[in-house]
């Protein structure tokens, strides 16, 4: 008979205050939120769920939500085959390994409201590198605070330069995990190159690529800094995505009670998608 | 199908190598009969898994050149080459079936459907995985995937050589003497010529009909087991074949007789002429044995090995394996060692100097 007491608890105790302090407190502070009307001096109403039922009924939401998808979706579909194609091409052992390394993991290093004031800059018709270049040089009218397909232009690009170097570490540490052999076995069953990526390459990377994309769409999905700088969502509305719209609630009308609802929505989402990506991605492994 | 020549070969992994240090493959000459089951057998970085790679065309070598028949393939590509190796570690298409595992190499080659199901069922059936073949090949033990690599490498028909790069490796011990009975019984199927590179002398005895010896790069031996184990033709071959490997033991040769320890210890035959150079006496330790009179020796460690008994001596500070069969002296005695005049062989700078004696 194995001796049982609940001494465990006590070291999960640390952690378990501190999940509360930084996520399950804040969380619940939100739902109580969602379910109230205030007006300030703590004078709360109670609401129930018509803050989730009138969000899930606005146009606006719908329009936000569609942004987010179209956002992650195109910078998904940029970054992931781009990433492997680079990882593809770096060389896998000498000197330039590091160089391409460094190089690769230095968008990564710089802090994001930097990123999008970078681009703000670099992209102004007038004074900026790019949109001089664009504008004046190859006379294409370009100016991403007139026109919503340059701001998304702009946005989706600075997303591709910012994060891709993530997908491409990722699938580099895959790609050199594949011992020799599997190459030369490949070489000499007279492998195609596509083959040798089909059927060793890529079910060599599935793991990291897993990661890389979940990390990729969660971080993309809550993207707020980068597009808040550059475009402020604009113009009009084009490029409010839904944190963006999210801010404008809680702290531009100050609506806290619609703003918790549709907190709550948003991370739904995002932990549903993920856990359905995840899901569906590992369930070969386990059998 | 096809007799392979290396002539000439020299392989370094320098850009510009300069002594002989420098070559990871001194100077190969060596032909493989078509249809032969042979071995190379030497320690870890004696240079056997570089000729391998310079055999398949992964590698191609500094200088020499490789034929298969007449043809010149020193250059020609692995896949063109219609051979098959198979890695230390099992290689497998871990999101393919095992059929489609087998039917990969054919049907790179454009073979037509009908006949990759013909190869396929034929040789699943000859390694005995016939119910695996709708398996997903990344759940079977590593016993089996290492036979889907071995099954991968003999599908094709039209094969010159099947390698082996030590495939033995990560097999659990009592599974391993199973697979090498199923290669040496494959080799009589398909008589395809087979080269299986290993440093366990069970491994190559067992296997091959013709055992290369590797030392630094270059080929000290090649031989049956038989004679490999009778007659080596150097002392390191002495050394590393046998369990324990044959006594070498330092000695002074005075005109056509050799004195270990002072006292003629006779050979098996006249001594070659016109050789200088350090010379030792070689003695496997079967043919060891203790009588009334010889060279003095004391008993220092006894270990019974199950079949028989090996018995450590020493004489001075050279130390003397012997094979006892029955009673062994304890711990301590002196004896009288007698060599077996016939087995008893004399070395010169390691290579071998005596002559084959009269009665052989």
């Amino acid at each position: 008979m194995k001796t049982q007491n609940n001494r465990a608890w006590l070291f999960v105790l640390p952690v378990l205050l501190l999940v509360a302090f930084n996520a399950l407190i804040p969380m619940m502070t939100v739902v109580n939120y969602s379910v109230q009307e205030t007006f300030g001096n703590n004078l709360f109403f109670w609401q129930g769920l018509d803050w989730f039922e009138g969000l899930l009924r606005s146009d606006r939401f719908h329009a936000a939500l569609g942004r987010q998808f179209l956002f992650t979706g195109l910078i998904l579909a940029i970054e992931v085959p781009l990433g492997i194609a680079i990882a593809l091409a770096m060389p896998r052992q000498g000197g330039w390994v590091s160089v391409c390394l460094v190089l690769m993991a230095l968008p990564m290093l710089i802090p994001w409201n930097v990123v999008g004031a970078m681009w703000n800059i670099f992209t102004l018709p007038d004074i900026g590198l790019l949109g001089y270049f664009i504008n004046h040089v190859l006379n294409i009218p370009y100016d991403m605070t007139q026109n919503p397909i340059a701001a998304w232009v702009t946005i989706v690009t600075m997303d591709v330069w910012h994060w891709t170097s993530l997908v491409v570490l990722l699938s580099y540490a895959g790609l050199v995990s594949i011992p020799d052999a599997y190459y030369q076995a490949a070489k000499i069953d007279g492998a195609s190159n596509w083959a040798v990526f089909r059927y060793i390459q890529l079910p060599k990377m599935k793991n990291v690529l897993t990661i890389a994309i979940l990390l990729r769409f969660m971080d993309s999905f809550n993207i707020f800094t980068e597009p808040f700088v550059l475009t402020g969502g604009g113009p009009g509305n084009s490029t409010t995505l839904l944190s963006i719209d999210l801010v404008k609630i809680a702290l531009g009308q100050f609506d806290l009670g619609p703003a918790a609802a549709m907190s709550l929505i948003y991370f739904v989402i995002t932990l549903l998608v993920s856990w359905l990506f995840y899901t569906l991605m590992t369930k070969d492994d386990l059998n | 199908m096809a007799q392979i020549t290396l002539s000439k070969l020299r392989h370094s992994y320098y850009p510009n190598p300069k002594q002989a240090d420098d070559y990871a493959l001194k100077m190969i000459d060596l032909v493989l009969e078509d249809g032969g089951a042979y071995a190379l057998l030497g320690p870890s970085g004696c240079g056997k898994s570089s000729l391998l790679n310079i055999i398949s065309g992964l590698l191609v070598p500094s200088d020499g050149r490789i034929l298969f028949d007449e043809n010149d393939v020193t250059t020609v590509a692995p896949s063109a080459r219609s051979i098959a190796q198979v890695f230390q570690f099992p290689v497998i298409y871990d999101t393919m079936t095992v059929y489609n595992n087998f039917a990969f190499p054919l049907r790179n080659q454009g073979v037509d459907e009908a006949r990759v199901d013909v190869r396929v069922r034929e040789i699943a059936e000859m390694l005995e995985v016939t119910d695996l073949l709708d398996k997903r090949a990344a759940g079977l033990s590593p016993d089996n995937k290492q036979k889907i690599s071995m099954g991968r490498g003999l599908v094709r028909e039209d094969m010159n050589v099947v390698m082996f790069d030590e495939p033995l490796t990560v097999i659990d011990p009592h599974l391993k003497w199973k697979l090498r009975s199923k290669l040496k019984e494959l080799h009589q199927r398909v008589k395809v010529t087979m080269i299986y590179v290993t440093h366990d002398q069970t491994e190559a005895l067992t296997f091959a009909d013709q055992v290369v010896v590797m030392q630094d790069g270059e080929v000290v031996q090649v031989g049956t087991p038989v004679e490999l184990f009778e007659r080596p033709a150097h002392t390191f071959v002495g050394h590393f074949i046998g369990s324990p490997g044959m006594n070498i033991l330092s000695c002074d040769v005075r005109g056509s007789v050799a004195y270990f320890d002072g006292i003629e210890v006779p050979l098996e035959g006249a001594i070659k002429p016109d050789l200088n150079g350090n010379t030792e006496i070689g003695i496997r330790p079967e043919y060891v044995s203790f009588g009334t009179q010889g060279i003095a020796a004391t008993v220092r460690k006894v270990s019974d090995v199950g079949r028989h008994n090996v018995v450590t001596v020493m004489v001075g500070d050279t130390k003397i394996a012997a094979i006892v069969k029955g009673e062994t002296p304890a711990v301590g005695d002196t004896v009288q060692l007698v060599f077996e005049q016939d087995q008893t062989r004399l070395y010169v700078d390691g290579w071998l100097a005596s002559e084959k004696g009269a009665g052989q």
